[in-house]
């Protein structure tokens, strides 16, 4: 690489004016910036909040990335047709499908167990994305803690379950918003 | 024999608390800056005492003594590959160092006697030390050995570049410092720190509005000193993982973290004392050597306030400011703080000749000197921004072959 190569571009510094050698003009004027900040605090316009007594504002629920859940169609049964293509596309591979013959008309396999490893994920989505049926999405529970390894490891009922605790508040995706049935 | 002692107690416990409430306080503002709330629930635990009783929160209060007990509980870890003694000596020296600086400087002015035996009371552990500034000049150059020490024998690339550039920062600042408070020295004619509050209540001139080019010089070269941003080189966190105090952990860590405040109490008070008035505010705290209880008072709180008032900026500047690159806070001192701290001491030199020529010592000479010594200061500062010093360009030019390129990097 030699310094006349065409490939270098040769970016010029802005050359600084007279307030920018003079420093004390951009003194002022950071020090400006800070008693402005410095004031909104103290009037409480922080953008964090005390958590534990506070809770934060989450901006768009529905696409929020925190915990998992299976939806449930119109009748009651888990949505899931365990096509494994959530298992495929995640890249932490934390979700873990056993699928048999389904017992109803409209859909040939269900799943039998669907566990999701909680603490391997990586909340980034992909599963939802990849969901044909739409029966995985993404909750916007952020707060998720828990004892043990084997606590976190959430099976099917678990998650169905975290369903009927966000469906008020997190409506499914429905055909109006580019959902199936 | 009883009275110094006393003096000691109530000064190293005031500074200790005092420390540890600006640590909070600092960790408040930085997060008010950022638009955060910040540390503010640590109170007194009452839950855990009694069932059923709600926490007491004290807007954070309790933060300082929290911290403090997880910095002397936590595992203070000695790698094994530093120079035990050096690691054990950094931090010791560091804080005595900080700490034996406030012997002669004066933490409020005199009580009047009557109360506490027949005598005025001087609040300062060292009356009469006439010659304060020097003692405080030696100690501060010592407390460079602590962080050099520190780098060292942490026996780490990060530890020793901190000190190195620490090292570096602290000699070349010294002589803004120096030059920055040759002028109140020339003005007053006396070393010791109380006289040159004396001197300033007296006139009623506070040297920051005579000496102006001074005061600039020497709160620059006080922040370098203290290492406060723009100039904390030594410890950058996303440069040097903390420098020089890398390695260290638990009490030791902690003495560390309280010498640096002291440092920036130590030049709060230096900059209020020298050039901010000390305890002197016209129609307030009276100007003689005598005071009255009301008047004591007075300067005891308009000195804390002042001071108070300086810790706040430091604090503010620091999340104003960009740290300096180190070649331009090596250009800054030698080439704009040296030339303007010179300036001063000759401006300063010619208007107290003039002064003492003329034999005119009135008000309205004195507001022309000052005037004088304004412009003076406008000039130069203006005059040395055109020259430009600091802008320097390192860059690799066009027209160098790659070896001439290589040996710039």
């Amino acid at each position: 690489m030699t310094p006349n190569d065409p490939n270098i571009t040769w970016v010029e510094e802005p050359r600084l004016g007279l307030s920018g050698k003079m420093y004390m003009p951009m003194f002022v004027q950071g020090l400006t910036t800070t008693f402005k900040h410095l004031k909104g605090s103290l009037q409480g316009k922080a953008v964090t909040v005390s958590y534990p007594d506070q809770e934060p504002e989450i901006g768009n629920p529905i696409i929020y990335r925190g915990v998992h859940r299976l939806n449930k169609d119109s009748q009651g049964r888990v949505k899931c047709v365990a096509c494994f293509l959530c298992a495929t596309a995640c890249p932490a591979h934390c979700i873990d499908i056993i699928g048999i013959e389904s017992p109803w008309e409209d859909r040939e396999k269900y799943p039998e167990s669907f566990t999701i490893d909680e603490l391997r994920c990586i909340y980034c989505g992909m599963c939802e994305e990849a969901c044909p049926v739409d029966a995985i999405e993404l909750t916007s529970l952020y707060n998720l803690t828990g004892r043990s390894r084997e606590e976190m490891v959430f099976d099917k009922e678990k998650l169905l379950s975290v369903y009927d605790a966000t469906k008020d508040k997190e409506p499914m995706r429905s055909p109006e918003m580019g959902g199936t049935v | 024999m009883i009275e110094p002692l006393i003096k000691i107690a109530i000064l190293i416990g005031g500074l200790m608390t005092g420390a540890a409430y600006f640590v909070l306080l600092e960790r408040r503002m930085a997060a008010w800056v950022q638009d955060r709330v910040g540390p503010n629930r640590v109170g007194f635990p009452l839950s855990q005492f009694v069932s059923g009783l709600k926490d007491l929160r004290l807007f954070g209060l309790g933060q300082p003594a929290a911290d403090g007990v997880k910095f002397i509980l936590k595992e203070e870890y000695t790698p094994a590959h530093v120079d035990k003694r050096l690691f054990v000596l950094a931090p010791i020296s560091i804080l005595v160092a900080a700490l034996v600086t406030f012997a002669v400087i004066p933490f409020g002015d005199v009580l009047p006697g009557g109360v506490f035996g027949d005598e005025p009371i001087e609040m300062v552990v060292s009356p009469g030390a006439g010659v304060g500034m020097l003692v405080v000049f030696a100690l501060s150059s010592i407390a460079v050995y602590g962080v050099i020490l520190g780098g060292w024998a942490s026996n780490n690339k990060y530890s020793f570049l901190g000190g190195l550039r620490s090292s570096a920062q602290l000699i070349a600042y010294e002589l803004p410092l120096g030059l920055g408070i040759l002028g109140v020295i020339l003005a007053t004619g006396s070393l010791d720190i109380g006289e040159i509050i004396g001197e300033q209540a007296r006139t009623g001139w506070w040297f920051a509005l005579t000496q102006p080019l001074g005061f600039f010089v020497f709160c620059v070269a006080s922040f370098a000193e203290a290492a406060r941003l723009p100039f904390d080189l030594p410890e950058c966190e996303q440069e040097l993982i903390g420098g020089y105090h890398t390695e260290y952990s638990g009490i030791k860590l902690l003495l560390f973290l309280v010498a640096e405040f002291l440092h920036m109490i130590a030049a709060s008070f230096l900059i209020v004392m020298l050039f901010l008035g000390g305890w002197h505010f016209w129609f307030l705290t009276g100007s003689g050597s005598e005071a009255t209880w009301f008047q004591a008072i007075m300067r005891l709180v308009v000195l804390n306030a002042k001071i108070f008032l300086v810790i706040l900026f430091f604090m503010l500047v620091r999340w104003s400011w960009p740290r300096f690159r180190f070649d331009q806070l090596m250009a800054f001192a030698w080439k704009v703080m040296m030339p303007l701290g010179l300036i001063n001491f000759v401006v300063v030199a010619i208007l107290d000749q003039l002064k003492i020529v003329s034999g005119n010592d009135s008000s309205g000479m004195n507001l022309v000197c000052a005037l004088a010594a304004w412009g003076i200061c406008i000039g130069a500062w203006v005059a040395i921004s055109i020259a430009g010093p600091l802008v320097a360009d390192n860059r690799p030019r066009r027209e160098l072959n790659s070896f001439e390129i290589d040996s710039q990097m």
